[in-house]
């Protein structure tokens, strides 16, 4: 590993440093882009270091929503009492992910940029239907994630942070890989408004919605209404983990499960 | 292949302030290991899953083997050596690690007591289920879990009882 370290003090500079250097990169935690350089997966030149941008770093009620900063470690989004009570869903994501360790560096931005196709983040971005916001735009959930481990940012966008609706009525569960703690497979739930939204991690290349599961839900909030919903195994990927087949029937084991859930704590 | 200048890092390491330049991709557990000589955290697998090599960076539990020591660069890192008291008396969760042989090799026990450490700060709870929970990003290959999360209960119990606030130090 042979990369310069920077650390900017403004976005501006975080920018102009990307542009300079195509082979540059961002590091927001590292819990993921330190273990890919290890692996000389990833060589990055250099090292853009977002620690102390104050733009990135925080999170509040705005807008009628939450605003959570791109560099918030899932731990801090998981103990956040403001979390908790105006989308409880992502502090319990966040609380899912890894380990405290791992939680404790990790971010959301981080995650959403890898955009890993097993991560949980994603599921929560897309299912709450998140804007996401960079340093030049804002950008729907579901034209940020483009594929595996692919998004809509250009090579020298900065993601700033997302902005959430509030809502009470989501549920994320994941299935998780004993050793890594990534989703085998995870599906977030989401009311927000009228609308339902189903999001799926850990089929194998990338986020995914699931429609039919969402218009079905859409007409009634129910597990039953998913009776005859069937993921085809064709859009999952098998692994040594567990093959296309058994990811699909995850997914409507978890869709209900976290219909169940929904409803179950709208009911106290 | 271009060798990068070295950079240079100010932190304070057990209490003691350092100062020293390192390359940019010197990983803070060869920091403490190799440029410190503080050998009592462990590289495990290297892959941030083991939590061996377990320190605590203001007061979070971190996996020194996944960050670079450039990312620490002014903050406070305790070590296992850094627990012990003035008097060379141990820390409560080193003496409750001895009370209930929590160790059979040795080899994950700084990076456990590391973890334990921090949990009181965290708030987890003294009881076997949350302890074995937020210990999740530690293994023990002898897998002898029932003695540590009994000496991580206790060690909890006991730095809450004697010290105010229960936070770490």
């Amino acid at each position: 590993m042979d990369f310069d370290y920077r650390r900017p003090a403004r976005v501006a500079e975080a920018v102009a440093w990307l542009r300079e250097d195509p082979e540059a990169k961002l590091l927001a935690g590292g819990q993921s882009l330190l273990a890919a350089m290890k692996l000389r997966l990833s060589e990055p030149s250099m090292l853009i270091d977002l620690q102390d941008l104050p733009e990135l770093s925080g999170m509040r009620a705005q807008g009628g929503g939450l605003w959570i900063g791109a560099m918030c470690s899932h731990a801090s989004v998981a103990a956040s009492p403001l979390v908790k009570q105006l989308a409880p869903m992502l502090a319990q994501l966040a609380q899912g992910i890894g380990d405290q360790q791992i939680r404790q560096r990790g971010t959301l931005g981080g995650s959403i940029a890898n955009a890993d196709p097993a991560a949980c983040w994603p599921a929560g971005v897309v299912a709450l239907n998140g804007t996401v916001c960079t340093d030049r735009r804002q950008l729907p959930a579901d034209e940020f994630f483009t594929g595996l481990f692919s998004t809509a940012l250009e090579p020298d966008e900065v993601v700033l942070g997302v902005q959430f609706p509030c809502t009470q009525q989501a549920h994320y569960i994941k299935f998780e890989q004993p050793a890594s703690r990534f989703a085998m497979t995870g599906v977030a739930v989401a009311q927000v408004g009228s609308a339902v939204r189903v999001a799926v991690t850990g089929l194998g290349s990338g986020i995914y919605r699931w429609q039919a599961a969402e218009q079905a839900l859409q007409r009634r909030l129910s597990p039953e209404a998913l009776q005859n919903c069937v993921l085809d195994a064709g859009i999952a990927m098998g692994d040594i983990h567990a093959s296309a087949a058994f990811r699909a029937h995850l997914v409507a084991v978890l869709t209900r499960r976290a219909v169940q859930h929904i409803l179950k704590s709208s009911k106290v | 292949m271009s060798v990068k200048p070295l950079v240079p890092i100010s932190l304070q390491v057990n209490g003691r302030p350092v100062a020293l330049a390192v390359p940019p991709s010197t990983l803070l557990v060869d920091l403490l290991r190799e440029q410190l000589a503080l050998t009592g955290t462990h590289q495990g697998c290297d892959t941030a899953q083991c939590g061996a090599c377990t320190v605590l960076v203001d007061g979070a539990a971190t996996k020194s083997c996944n960050v670079l020591a450039l990312q620490v660069n002014g903050a406070r890192v305790l070590t296992i050596e850094g627990l012990e008291n003035a008097d060379g008396s141990l820390h409560p969760m080193q003496q409750a690690f001895g009370r209930h042989h929590a160790l059979q090799c040795g080899f994950c026990t700084p990076g456990m007591v590391m973890r334990g450490v921090a949990m009181a700060a965290e708030g987890v709870p003294a009881e076997a289920q949350a302890v074995s929970q937020a210990l999740c990003g530690n293994l023990c290959r002898c897998t002898g879990y029932r003695g540590i999360v009994n000496a991580v209960c206790e060690g909890l119990q006991h730095m809450r009882a004697h010290a105010p606030g229960g936070a770490a130090r």
